[in-house]
This record gives C-alpha cells, structure tokens and sequence, in this order.
C-alpha cells in the first residue's frame, strides 16, 4: 500500500494539456449546430454532383428527339411486377404507353399502359461519349435495353425529348453559370472593394456612389438591355460567357462592399499597424494578413450570392434573352412552359422551377450556416 | 428639413443622370444605327425614302457624330418630352409608353399597399407571439416566398386557377374595359384580373418584411421602456402599438429604397408571363426587335420611377423619424 502511494506521487503529475482546436474545427462544430444549414449543404452537393455526373446521370442524350412521344406524361418507377400467372417478380420496369389519336386537337393523347412492361437495366449500354469533358465511359446509370421503347420518368416536350436527360444536362448549366457568376464578381468585388476599403479616400466616395447607384437600378431591365445586344450568330460558349460576364456587372457590388467594410474594419486593427511598423509592403499585408482573417466571411457571402446568379440566369433565359435553344439551362426549359396551353397539356414541364426553389432554399440556408461559423465565437 | 430635401434632391438629379447615361448607352449598344434600320425598312415596305426628310432626322439625332454629341442632342429631345421613334411602331415613343407606364406605377403601387398591409399584422404576430404556430408558418412562408421565382409562382398560379376554375388569368382588363373611362364596372373587372398579378409581385417583398419586422420588433420588446409602459398598467395591445411597433417601423421604411428596384424588375418579367398591358412586354418585345429608341426610352424611365420611388420613400422616413431629418447619421 505505502509503496503504491509512494510510486503515485513520484509519478508525474499529468497536467492535462488545454485542447485547442483548430479555427477550421471550431467553424465546422458551429455550421453543424445549424441543422438546416447541414440540409442545406448535402443537397447542394447533391445538386452539384449531378451537374458534375450529367452525361452518366441522365438515361438519354438531352437532344434526342422523338416527335412520335410529343408531350409523353411521366411513367413512374415501378420495383414490383405481378405477371398473369400470378407469380411475382421484382426488378424496376416502368410502362408503355397507350395512345389514341385525339382528331378533334389534333394531337395524341397518352395513357399509361399497365400491360406493356418496359424492363430497366442498371449500367445501361450507350454510345460512347466522355463524362465531364475527359473520361471515356459508354454505359450510363441506367436506361433501357431496347432503345426504341419510350422512357420519360419525368415526361416528355413537345419535341418527344426526355424531361429527366434535360433537367441533368440544364443542372449542369444552371448551376455552373452561378458559379461562375460569383467567382467572377467575386474577383471585381475584391479587387474594387479592397482598393476602396483599403485606401479609402476619393476612390472610396466614387466607388460607394457607383454602388448605390447601381443598387437603387431595378436589374432586370438593365440585365435585359445589355443580353438584347449580344450578336445572334455567337456560339453556345460564346453567349454563356458573356452572359456570365452581364451577370456580375451588376452582381459584383454586393461582395464590393462586403469586401470594403471587413477591409475598413481591419485596417485600423493592431496586426495591421504591427505589419505597417514591419514595413510589410501593402501587397503583403493585405495577401498574408487582411485576406486571411476574413476569408471565410468572404466566402459566406460568395454563397449567398449564388442564388441570386442562377435566379437572374433562369429569368433571363426564359424571357428568351438569355441562353439561346441548344444550351440546356432550367430558364431555357422553363421557357417551353411559358403558355397555358401547354402548361395544361404538360404541366411536367414545370418541374425544373421546383428544382430552383430547392436549390436556391438550400444555399440560402447552407450560407446562413456559413456566415454562422465564419464567426465561430461570435454570439 | 428643407436642406435635408434640397440635398436629397440634388442626389436624384445625378442619379438620373446617370440613368440618361446608361440607358443612352443600351441604345447603343446593337451593331448598326437606327437611321438605317429605318431607311432599310421604309424601302423594304415599298415607301419612297425622301433624301430630305433622313437628312433631317440624321441632324436631329446627330447619327454619324461623336458619341457624346448623339447624347446630347437625345437628353433635348427628352426634355421636350420627345423619346425618339419607335421604328416597329412607326410612332413617337412617347405616345407608345405613357398608358403602359401608368399600368405599371399602377401595380406597383398597389402591390407595394398589399406588401404592407400583409406583412405589418403578420409581422408584428410573429414577433410578440414568437416560436408559435403562428411564427413558424410566418418563417416557412417567408423563406418559400423569397425562395419561389415570381415568374415561377405566377405559371404556377396560372396553371392552378386553369385547373380549378377553368378560367386563365391574364391581363388586366376584359375586353370591353379595355378601352372604357373608369367606372365602378371597370373598377371591379380590373380587381377580378389584377388580384394575380398583385399577389405574385408582393409575395418576396412581403415576406422580406415580415421578417426585417420581427427581428426588428423582438430587439424592442426587451428593452426597459416595454416594460415601464406594461408595469404602468398599460393593455398590451396598447404597449405594443404605441412604443415598439412604431420605433421597430422606421428601419422598416427605409426597406422600401431596395425593394422598390426588385419590384420593378419582378413586375417585367411577371407582366410578360401573365400578359399584362405593363411597360415590362414592351420592353422585352422592343429589345428582341431591336427597336432600341422604344427600349432605352423604358429603360429610362423605370429607373427613374424607381428614383423617385426611392426618395419618396426617403422623405417618409425624415418625415417619421427626426433623427434622420435633423442630419445626425
């Protein structure tokens, strides 16, 4: 016994080390606090890998017509078959059509046909093509053996094209040209609202006149006055660019002047002046020491203006101006099903607006959350 | 107050000049002037071009002379109320834009009205009555209201009033109001077709209202006066009314200066879905066409309306608040 508490006192005392965890660690336990927030950031990623997997995703080619399937309702999924004999097979299949040809409106009308049995194969056969611009692949996730049977698990266009192949290829689009949209701004907005909050002064008041200015503009007329008089005859990547460009002519001042104030705020911090008396050159201070310390709201911001890019996208494109007809984006979908008519033949074809609902209510949370952590001892 | 409104408006003069500029610019903007346009379309409909009058218009739009010169002589005509022609119409542009103008402060007007009478009651609910049913609902709804395109939520209202009730919702008047001096029938056939419109337009900037309110009224509530008013016996209704809810207000006023913008631009795309008689599908008509005269005379003045929206919501506020009126940022 008296050794025992003899060795126990000779024994080291272990003074246990304070955990610190890293910023990273402290921002991340803060988004996760954040539930929706959470939500948020796995159906964006969901979204984003779908854009990224498109040509795999989706069963057909987004311009593979069939005018023999115009406006061709959506065949639901099914796993479960009961064949005549009364035994029973599992295996996903979806059903044939029945269609009868409507004299009266002249066109045909579809019924599901819950006898014709259209087996789906995973890891479909397909020509071959390149997934994300460089990886040869000639299978897709799925499809149907026989490639003359119909499969429009979200209906079809007027054109008989399948909604579901199109809705992937339009995420792509969609989503990209947010992305770009931001980075873009996101570069004027550093650069012009650095300058501004850094040096202050003259260039300041101009460049905070130029912001109001800017703001106080409804921006749909201006955004459709600068798409009117992009040449007709440029290409697909052509007119993306540029439209990506129109987009952040006017998006860049938001992030600006989220850039000027954590630059107003910073410049009169201790570290800073520290650095200054260093003779750290500006270019240093402000890459190695300003940048860092508010990167992270940056970014919160960044995110917050992707919804904004995609929702002026899709406005744009279903008033025509936009991205022009080969290009696959949700506003160039949407724009099929801009008359009552067809909305009352098809309203399938609404399905895209849903998916920028969900997506702009996933980054609007998913951002939140960020600019939640961005500040993880706040609060 | 005098000085604050003179400083206001020496800023709005800039700023519509600014407007002049870019709109100016836009009209610029496609390949080709519009004297050419015009001669080439004049002869193409079999019209005799008369040498005399093109050198007349040539010298009253200043075509072929620097940039700022062209400028210059179009902010004259503006300012004899002359916008240029429109080319597709074969009119002035200005008899083309005054009606349709009027539709659009019209319903932009009314929805910024509905914005308000909303969004205070539900507003001022949510935030008294907090994380109740109430709250929640007001929280989901605002989020889906700023989530859901307006032009999205405007197919979609079509496409249900289609589905329920048979009928499509579009325009602003019947036929036979079209062209009919008010009255109390066109009163009420406009509210049967305006009531869409409106709603879509309001729905973002309500539910942005809702929930500048209640973040704003729910910082209130807990400071000290709240509670001297209620220890002195005041009825809650009353407390609230009378103290919170009309400082919580004044932050809520100066929301209009970036609403406004997103309302007028909401309104062009939402008047092109629900075929409206609005400046929005003329604009978008005259863009496509590249009747670029008519496009920069809207363009012009949508943002000037939004100007001006903007410094009446200004003056409201100096009006409302003294802290602002008396220049003490």
């Amino acid at each position: 016994m008296v050794s025992e508490t003899m060795t126990d006192i000779a024994a080291p005392a272990v003074i246990k080390k304070p955990v610190r965890e890293s910023q990273r660690a402290l921002m991340w336990r803060r988004f996760k606090q954040h539930k929706l927030a959470l939500v948020g950031l796995w159906i964006v990623a969901a979204f984003y890998l779908v854009a990224l997997l498109a040509e795999f995703l989706a069963p057909v080619e987004p311009g593979a017509y069939n005018p023999r399937y115009t406006y061709a309702p959506p065949q639901a999924i099914q796993f479960i078959s009961s064949n005549e004999d009364g035994s029973w097979a599992f295996g996903p299949y979806v059903n044939g059509y029945k269609s009868t040809i409507d004299k009266k409106a002249m066109r045909r009308t579809f019924a599901i046909d819950p006898e014709v049995k259209i087996p789906l194969q995973f890891f479909a056969p397909s020509e071959p093509y390149k997934l994300a611009g460089f990886i040869p692949l000639s299978v897709k996730l799925f499809g149907v053996s026989d490639p003359k049977t119909p499969l429009y698990i979200l209906g079809a266009d007027r054109l008989g094209r399948d909604l579901l192949s199109r809705l992937i290829h339009g995420t792509r689009i969609s989503l990209s040209i947010g992305l770009a949209g931001v980075t873009l701004s996101l570069f004027f907005g550093i650069i012009i609202g650095g300058f501004s909050g850094y040096y202050g002064g003259w260039f300041d008041s101009v460049v905070m006149r130029v912001i109001e200015f800017i703001r106080s503009m409804p921006t749909i007329p201006l955004w459709l006055g600068l798409a009117a008089a992009l040449p007709k005859d440029w290409s697909a990547i052509q007119t993306y660019f540029a439209i990506t460009v129109i987009l952040s002519l006017i998006g860049w001042t938001e992030l600006a002047r989220v850039v000027r104030g954590r630059f107003l705020s910073l410049r009169t911090e201790d570290f800073v002046t520290a650095a200054q008396l260093d003779g750290a050159s500006d270019w240093r201070i402000i890459t190695r020491h300003m940048v860092p310390s508010f990167m992270s709201h940056i970014i919160a911001a960044a995110t917050l203006a992707v919804p904004g890019m995609i929702l002026a996208e899709t406005a744009l494109s279903f008033l025509g101006l936009g991205l022009q007809a080969p290009i696959v984006s949700w506003g160039t979908l949407l724009q099929d099903a801009q008359n009552i008519r067809t909305l009352a033949t098809a309203p399938w074809l609404l399905t895209p607006g849903i998916c920028v609902v969900v997506i702009i209510l996933s980054l609007n949370f998913f951002g939140d959350g960020l600019r939640d952590a961005a500040d993880p001892h706040g609060r | 107050m005098l000085g604050f409104i003179t400083n206001r408006m020496i800023s709005m003069v800039f700023t519509i000049w600014a407007v002049s500029f870019i709109a100016f610019a836009i009209i610029q903007l496609p390949p080709g002037d519009y004297l050419t346009t015009y001669v080439a379309q004049l002869s193409a409909d079999g019209d005799r071009v008369d040498p005399a009058a093109i050198q007349a218009l040539r010298d009253q739009y200043g075509f072929g002379e620097p940039y700022l010169v062209q400028y210059w002589k179009w902010t004259v005509g503006l300012l004899h109320g002359d916008f240029g022609r429109s080319f597709e119409w074969k009119a002035p542009v200005s008899e083309l834009i005054w009606g349709r103008l009027g539709n659009s402060i019209l319903l932009e007007g009314l929805a910024v009205i509905v914005m308000w009478l909303v969004a205070l009651p539900i507003g001022i609910y949510a935030a008294v009555r907090k994380y109740s049913l109430g709250d929640y609902l007001a929280t989901i709804g605002g989020f889906l209201g700023l989530a859901i395109p307006n032009f999205f939520f405007a197919l979609i209202l079509m496409y249900l009033s289609f589905i329920w009730f048979g009928e499509t919702i579009g325009g602003l008047f019947s036929p036979e109001y079209q062209n009919a001096h008010w009255s109390f029938g066109r009163i009420v056939d406009f509210a049967s077709h305006a009531w869409a419109p409106i709603l879509v337009l309001s729905m973002a900037g309500t539910a942005e209202l809702i929930r500048i309110l209640r973040a704003n009224l729910l910082d209130e509530l807990k400071k000290p006066y709240v509670t001297t008013a209620r220890a002195k016996g005041l009825s809650e209704f009353r407390t609230i009314m009378k103290y919170p809810v009309r400082v919580a207000l004044n932050p809520l006023v100066s929301t209009i200066g970036w609403l406004l913008p997103a309302l007028v631009s909401s309104s062009v795309i939402v008047s092109v879905v629900l075929n409206l008689p609005t400046a929005g599908p003329l604009l978008l008509r005259s863009l496509t066409s590249q009747d670029m005269y008519l496009a920069g005379a809207i363009i012009l003045l949508l943002g000037i309306l939004t100007v001006i929206g903007t410094l009446i919501s200004d003056l409201l506020l100096a009006w409302i608040d003294p802290r602002i009126r008396f220049g003490s940022k």
